[in-house]
C-alpha cells in the first residue's frame, strides 16, 4: 500500500470526517500530589505529562524537567512549579551494532531493558549503579559511576554521543566531538540544560551472565583502604561494606568485596546455559515498616556476612543479579524506611585527604550510634570531564540513614568535615545540602552555568534541587 | 499452536497493550507484522522489537478508520511475512464522552472507529482464515461493554456491540477450526487513561499483554485481564436497572 494513501485517508476519510490524529490533542497533564525521589524525602504537589512516542517529548509551556525511574535520592528529579516530562515510556531500541557493542535507544530505556534483551546475546552494561531500574536519560543527568569506577570511568565515558531537545524546542545531537560544552554540561547536568532523547551506549562483552566474586575481611580502616588500594587485590570492580558502629580500634572494620565477569571456563558444568541464569522474581516489599526496623536488620545480616567470611579469600560464583542488585530483588524496599523516608549520604574526597576526612566522618558516625549502621566505600578513578559529575580521585563513602529530627544538623556537621577536605557531595543522592557546600564541592559550577545560559537562557529547565542550591543564580 | 511460529499481524501496534502482546510474541519466536497509521513509529518499533528479541519484524501502513484499507493490508501482510497464523486487533479510541453528548461528530467517530472499523477488519481476517481453515483472532473489546453506563455508554456500547459481534464470529469460525477470543481489559495505564484521575488501580500494560498471550495459549474464549474483573463485572450486571440508572457510575 502507497503512502499516497495513507495521508489522503488521513485527510478526509471516506465517512465524512476528520479523524485527527492522537497525538495532535494536546499531552494528557497528569497531578502528582506527594511526589518524590527514591528516598521519599522531600515531596511536592507536581504534575507530568507522559508521552508515549519519542516525537512528544519536547517542553511545555512553563518550566520543565526530565524524570526517569525516580531513582535519584531527594530532589533532583522534582519540579514543584513547572510540569515532570515523565520518560518512562520512551525505551524503544533503535539500532545495534554487534562488531562495536553500540546500542541506541530512547532515553528512558532502563538498564534492566538492556540487560534483558542484551545478556543473552552476550552484552553487558558498561557502568550500572547499585539498580538496574535507572534510565539512559537517568543515568547520563547523574553521570552515575558503578564499582568499576577506577577502571573504566563514569557512564558518560561509555556514551559515544546522545540527541537532545533544548529549550527552544530543537533538537540537537551531541558528542565529545559535536557540540562538546554541552555534551559535558549534560553528563552530570541534572536534567538542568535539555532533555536526552536518545543515547548510544558501548556496551561491553561478557561470556556469562555470571560474576565471580570474593570477600575479605578486614579488621580496621587502614586495612579496608589497603585492600582498596592495593593492585594485588584488585579487580574490575570493587567495594567494602563498612560497619559504621564499630569504633575505637574497629573503626572503619567491614567487608572487602571484588568481582570479575565470570569465563565460561570458570562455571561449573551443572550451569547449561551461561547467558540465560534462571529468572528470579521480585518480592514486593509488603507494608511501609517503622522507621526503627532497618537497623537491627541490617545489622544483624552484616555481623552474619562478617563472620561467615572466616579465611581471607572467599570465592564463589553468583549471578550478576545478585552481585550488582542484591536490593533490586526486594520490589520498593525504600519503603522499608516507613512514611518518613531516609537520606542517603555520599561524598567523595581526594586522594591526598581521603584516608583522614573518612576517619573522621567514621568516627563521628562511631559516636552518633543512632544515625547510622552501613556504609559502602568505594575508590574513584580519575576524574571525567562531565562539570557537575561527582566522582574525583580518591575515596567515597555511602551512607542510609532513616530520617529523624536530629539528622539535619549532623548531616551538615559531615558537610563540613567534607568542605575542610577538598570534597564534595553527590547531587543524585542529596536532599538537603546548603548552597555553600554545592559551590566548595563543585569548582566548575560557572562554566556550567554559562552554558546552561546559552542553551537555556531562560531556564526552562528547572528542578527543586536547583532552587534550593541556588545552583545558577 | 504449542508448536507451530506463524506470523501474527497487530492492528493498531503503536498501542500500549499492542506492545505488550507484540513483545510476548516475538519473544516466542513469532515473525510480526506492526500494522498501524503511524510510519515512523511503527519503525521504531520494529526496530525494538527485532533487536530485542532477534525475530523478524515487518511493518504496514492502514487507517482502521478506512474499511477500504483493510483488505490491502491483509495483502500486505501476509506478502511480508507469509500466511497469517494469528491477528491480534488493538485500535481504539476512548474519545470524550462529554464532548460526544453534544457532538455527533465524536460520538461517531467513538461508534465508528470501536465498531464499524473493527468489524470491517474481522470480516477481511474472517474470510481468509476461514478459507484456510486455520488461524486465530484475538481482539482489545473492554469491561466497558460490558454494561452501559452513564460516564461512557458511547464507547461502552460500541465496545459492547463489538463483543456480541465476537460471540457470533466465534462460533461460525469454530467450525473451521479458527479461533477468537475477546478480550475485556480493565482500565490499564496506558495513554488512554493517563491524566484521567477518576480512574482506580490502573494495571500495568506489561502484565496486561503477558496475561492476554497466556490465555491466548490456553485458546481462551473470553478473558478478562486483571483477572478480578470478571467478577466485578459478574457484580455489576447483577444490580437490577431501576437501582443502576441512579449511579452515576
Ligand atoms: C538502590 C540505588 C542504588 C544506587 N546506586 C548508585 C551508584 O552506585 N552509583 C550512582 O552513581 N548512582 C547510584 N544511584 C543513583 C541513581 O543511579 C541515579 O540517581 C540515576 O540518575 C537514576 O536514574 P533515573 O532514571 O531513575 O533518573 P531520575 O531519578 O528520574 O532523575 C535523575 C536526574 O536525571 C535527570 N534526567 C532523567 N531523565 C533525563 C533525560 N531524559 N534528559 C535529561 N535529564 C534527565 C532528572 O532531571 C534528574 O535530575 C542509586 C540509586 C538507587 C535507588
Ligand atoms: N487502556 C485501557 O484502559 C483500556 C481498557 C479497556 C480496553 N482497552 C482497549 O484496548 C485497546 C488498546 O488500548 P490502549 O490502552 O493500548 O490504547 P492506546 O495506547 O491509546 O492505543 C490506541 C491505538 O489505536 C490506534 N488507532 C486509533 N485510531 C486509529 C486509526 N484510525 N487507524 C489505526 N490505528 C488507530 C492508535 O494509533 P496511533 O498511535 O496512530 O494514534 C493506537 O495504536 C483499545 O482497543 C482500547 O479500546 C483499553
Amino acid at each position: 500500500m502507497q503512502a499516497q494513501r495513507f495521508q489522503d485517508s488521513d485527510d478526509v476519510s471516506a465517512s465524512g470526517y476528520t479523524p485527527t490524529r492522537m497525538q495532535e490533542a494536546r499531552p494528557s497533564v497528569k497531578k502528582l500530589e506527594g511526589l518524590s525521589g527514591w528516598g521519599r524525602y522531600p515531596t511536592a504537589d507536581t504534575a507530568g505529562i507522559r508521552p508515549e512516542k519519542a516525537r512528544d517529548l519536547a517542553p511545555v509551556e512553563g518550566r520543565c524537567l526530565a524524570r526517569g525511574l525516580g531513582r535519584a535520592y531527594g530532589d533532583a528529579a522534582l519540579l514543584s512549579m513547572g510540569t515532570m516530562l515523565l520518560t518512562e515510556r520512551l525505551n524503544r531500541f533503535l539500532d545495534f551494532d554487534d562488531q562495536t557493542g553500540v546500542l541506541r535507544a530512547e532515553a528512558g530505556t532502563s538498564l534492566k531493558d538492556i540487560l534483558d534483551a542484551m545478556v543473552p546475546q552476550g552484552w553487558f552494561v558498561p557502568v550500572t549503579p547499585g539498580t538496574k531500574h535507572c534510565t539512559l536519560g537517568g543515568c547520563i543527568a547523574s553521570d552515575v559511576h558503578g564499582k568499576n569506577h577506577h577502571r573504566d570511568g563514569t557512564f558518560s565515558a561509555h556514551v559515544p554521543r546522545f540527541s537532545m531537545v533544548l529549550a527552544d524546542g530543537t533538537i540537537v545531537q551531541a558528542s565529545p566531538i559535536e557540540n562538546p560544552e554541552l555534551f559535558w554540561a549534560t553528563c552530570g547536568g541534572m536534567g538542568l540544560t535539555g532533555v536526552v532523547t536518545e543515547a548510544e551506549l558501548k556496551l561491553v562483552p561478557v561470556e556469562t551472565a555470571y560474576m565471580k566474586v570474593w570477600h575479605v575481611r578486614s579488621q580496621n580502616l587502614d586495612k579496608t583502604v589497603a585492600l582498596l588500594t592495593d593492585p594485588g587485590y584488585d579487580a574490575q570492580y570493587t567495594v567494602a561494606w563498612i560497619d559504621c558502629l564499630a569504633g575505637g580500634s574497629r573503626l572503619g572494620r567491614g567487608i572487602f568485596m571484588a568481582g570479575e565477569h565470570a569465563k565460561k571456563s570458570e562455571l561449573s558444568l551443572r550451569i547449561l546455559n551461561p547467558l540465560n541464569p534462571p529468572a528470579k522474581g521480585t518480592k514486593p516489599f509488603p507494608v511501609d515498616l517503622p522507621g526503627w526496623a532497618l537497623n537491627p536488620m541490617s545489622i544483624k545480616s552484616f555481623n552474619w556476612l562478617y563472620n561467615w567470611i572466616q579465611g581471607s579469600r572467599k570465592e564463589f560464583i553468583c549471578s550478576y543479579d545478585q552481585f550488582f542488585y542484591p536490593l533490586d530483588g526486594i520490589h520498593d524496599w525504600n519503603r522499608m524506611y516507613g512514611k518518613r523516608g531516609f537520606l542517603q549520604y555520599q561524598f567523595v574526597l581526594p586522594m591526598r585527604t581521603a584516608f583522614q576526612g573518612t576517619k573522621e566522618i567514621l568516627e563521628r558516625l562511631s559516636k552518633n550510634r543512632k544515625a547510622s549502621f552501613l556504609a559502602v566505600l568505594k575508590r574513584f578513578g580519575p576524574q571525567g570531564q562531565g562539570m557537575l559529575s561527582f566522582p574525583m580521585e580518591g575515596l567515597t563513602l555511602a551512607l542510609d540513614i532513616p530520617f529523624t529530627e536530629d539528622l539535619l544538623p549532623f548531616l551538615d556537621g559531615l558537610d563540613d568535615i567534607v568542605m575542610r577536605h577538598g570534597g564534595r557531595i553527590y547531587l543524585a543522592k542529596d536532599a538537603r545540602m546548603k548552597p555553600e557546600a554545592f559551590r566548595a564541592g563543585y569548582p566548575r559550577i560557572d562554566e556550567f552555568c554559562d552554558i546552561r545560559k546559552r542553551y537555556d537562557p531562560e531556564g526552562k529547565f528547572d528542578s527543586n534541587l536547583a532552587s534550593r542550591l541556588g545552583l545558577c543564580r | 499452536m504449542q508448536v507451530s511460529k506463524g506470523p501474527v499481524l497487530i492492528a493498531g501496534a503503536t498501542s500500549g497493550i499492542a506492545r505488550a502482546i507484540s513483545n510476548e510474541l516475538a519473544k516466542e519466536g513469532h515473525p510480526i507484522v506492526l500494522a498501524g497509521r503511524d510510519e515512523s513509529e511503527l519503525q521504531r518499533l520494529a526496530s525494538d522489537l527485532s533487536i530485542r528479541t532477534g525475530t523478524e519484524v515487518h511493518t504496514a501502513l492502514f487507517d482502521a478508520s478506512d474499511p477500504a484499507t483493510h483488505p490491502l493490508l491483509l495483502m500486505e501482510a501476509s506478502a511480508k511475512a507469509g500466511k497469517l497464523e494469528g491477528a491480534v486487533l488493538a485500535f481504539g479510541y476512548l474519545g470524550d464522552q462529554q464532548l460526544a453528548q453534544t457532538d455527533w461528530q465524536e460520538a461517531r467517530k467513538i461508534l465508528e472507529l470501536n465498531f464499524v472499523s473493527a468489524a470491517s477488519l474481522l470480516h477481511v481476517l474472517a474470510s481468509d482464515m476461514e478459507t484456510r481453515q486455520t488461524g486465530w483472532i484475538t481482539v482489545l473489546s473492554s469491561v466497558a461493554g460490558d454494561r452501559g453506563r452513564m460516564s461512557n455508554y458511547v464507547y461502552g456500547s460500541a465496545k459492547g456491540g463489538l463483543t456480541v459481534f465476537l460471540q457470533g464470529l466465534r462460533a461460525r469460525l469454530q467450525k473451521s477450526g479458527v479461533h477468537v477470543m475477546t478480550v475485556k481489559p480493565g482500565p490499564v495505564d496506558t495513554a488512554m487513561t493517563f491524566g484521567s484521575d477518576k480512574l482506580p488501580l490502573l494495571a500495568d500494560p506489561g502484565d496486561v499483554g503477558a496475561a492476554i498471550v497466556k490465555a491466548l495459549k490456553r485458546r481462551k474464549d473470553v478473558v478478562y485481564v486483571p483477572s478480578p474483573w470478571r467478577l466485578i463485572m459478574f457484580v455489576l450486571r447483577t444490580v437490577p436497572e431501576k437501582v443502576f440508572k441512579k449511579t452515576s457510575l
